[in-house]
């Protein structure tokens, strides 16, 4: 089972009201890449995994969803008492008569979040390159969101999440290494 | 926590108890593909003791971070109390 | 292994591109690409800095923006 815990894992701050950059924050949200696919993905393909990574899937999902509330905070600051003529000026008209100020799972274009975002071969090899492929993807939607905001508080906590997805990357490469050689087997005899 | 201001050392704590969490799961994430380094274990052991009482020190002033009976709740009860970690 | 993240490349550019050109292009590439299987016992950052910075350990810090070219890098 799952125990919430309350707190981020990161401080979010953010220095000014931005419904702009919230829309584009989206894409990390409810994105192909985003934390939400990234932590399904893992979680999901941990049960049909060699024994060796199922603690390092198990674990690596558990942070997306610590990340996805710190991508969901961003969202919830930058547009917290927003008035629905600062959204339709941001470009989230269309988001607005749906949703209201309320956060959902649609990437920056507003495209809602599909499971063929994601995927499970059951082929250990495949879905291991599948992962680390989606941490680079979403190191480089990092960049370019950070490319896109002068908001050096925001900034910083992009910077953090962009991070983790270089140390990802490394445990998946890693994780792939355990699997070409059989490691575990190996140390027993 | 409803009535209570968030002081600067509401934060300091917080942040605290951030950095403990923070090592803790970089180091839980290499022992995953590094089970049998020592060294990394026993630090990890270490810094597990530490964040335990950061974490009670913070708990005993701000409320409880878990739920379903991880942490304790003072009267009435206080895990529904804002503020929630995205408010602060 | 801080440095040299960024690479540099040149893009044609044709008489007929209606942009202001941009000459130089960088693009990263992060410490994970150099390291196959992190070594046990590699020095690590305090732990008020490794948040800061996302990560324990210094030989897996990636800086981003590329810092200008010839700078070196292994800050903000």
């Amino acid at each position: 089972m799952w125990i919430y815990e309350k707190k981020l894992q990161y401080p979010v701050r953010v220095s000014k009201c931005d419904p702009r950059m919230a829309k584009f924050l989206a894409e990390q949200y409810g994105g192909a890449d985003g934390e939400l696919a990234a932590a399904l993905r893992y979680l999901n393909q941990r049960y049909t995994i060699p024994d060796q990574v199922i603690g390092l899937l198990t674990d690596i999902g558990t942070e997306e969803f610590a990340h996805l509330e710190m991508i969901a905070t961003m969202i919830y600051k930058l547009t917290k008492d927003a008035t629905p003529k600062q959204l339709e000026e941001a470009g989230l008209g269309a988001h607005f008569a749906s949703h209201d100020s309320a956060l959902f799972y649609n990437n920056a274009a507003g495209v809602p979040w599909t499971a063929a975002y994601i995927q499970a071969k059951g082929d250990p090899l495949a879905d291991l390159y599948e992962d680390i492929a989606a941490e680079e993807k979403a190191r480089a939607t990092y960049q370019w969101l950070i490319d896109m905001t002068d908001d050096v508080d925001l900034q910083d906590s992009l910077k953090f999440l962009r991070e983790r997805e270089v140390v990802h990357a490394m445990r998946f490469k890693e994780a792939v290494q355990l699997i070409v050689d059989d490691r575990e087997q190996k140390k027993v005899y | 926590m409803s009535t209570q201001t968030l002081d600067e050392q509401y934060y300091a704590q917080l942040l605290q108890l951030q950095q403990y969490d923070f090592a803790l799961v970089e180091l839980t994430l290499f022992l995953d593909t590094h089970p049998n380094d020592m060294q990394a274990l026993q630090q990890f052991n270490q810094l597990a003791q530490q964040r335990r009482q950061c974490a009670q020190q913070f708990e005993q002033q701000y409320g409880p971070l878990l739920q379903f009976g991880q942490s304790y709740s003072r009267y009435p009860w206080q895990w529904a109390q804002q503020p929630w970690p995205w408010q602060v | 292994m801080n440095n040299n993240q960024c690479r540099v490349y040149y893009p044609f550019v044709g008489p007929f591109d209606p942009c202001p050109p941009i000459r130089v292009k960088t693009y990263v590439v992060p410490p994970n690409q150099f390291i196959p299987f992190q070594p046990m016992n590699l020095p690590q950052y305090p732990l008020p800095e490794a948040l800061r910075r996302g990560t324990l350990w210094p030989a897996l810090f990636s800086p981003y923006p590329c810092p200008p070219v010839g700078k070196g890098g292994g800050d903000y």
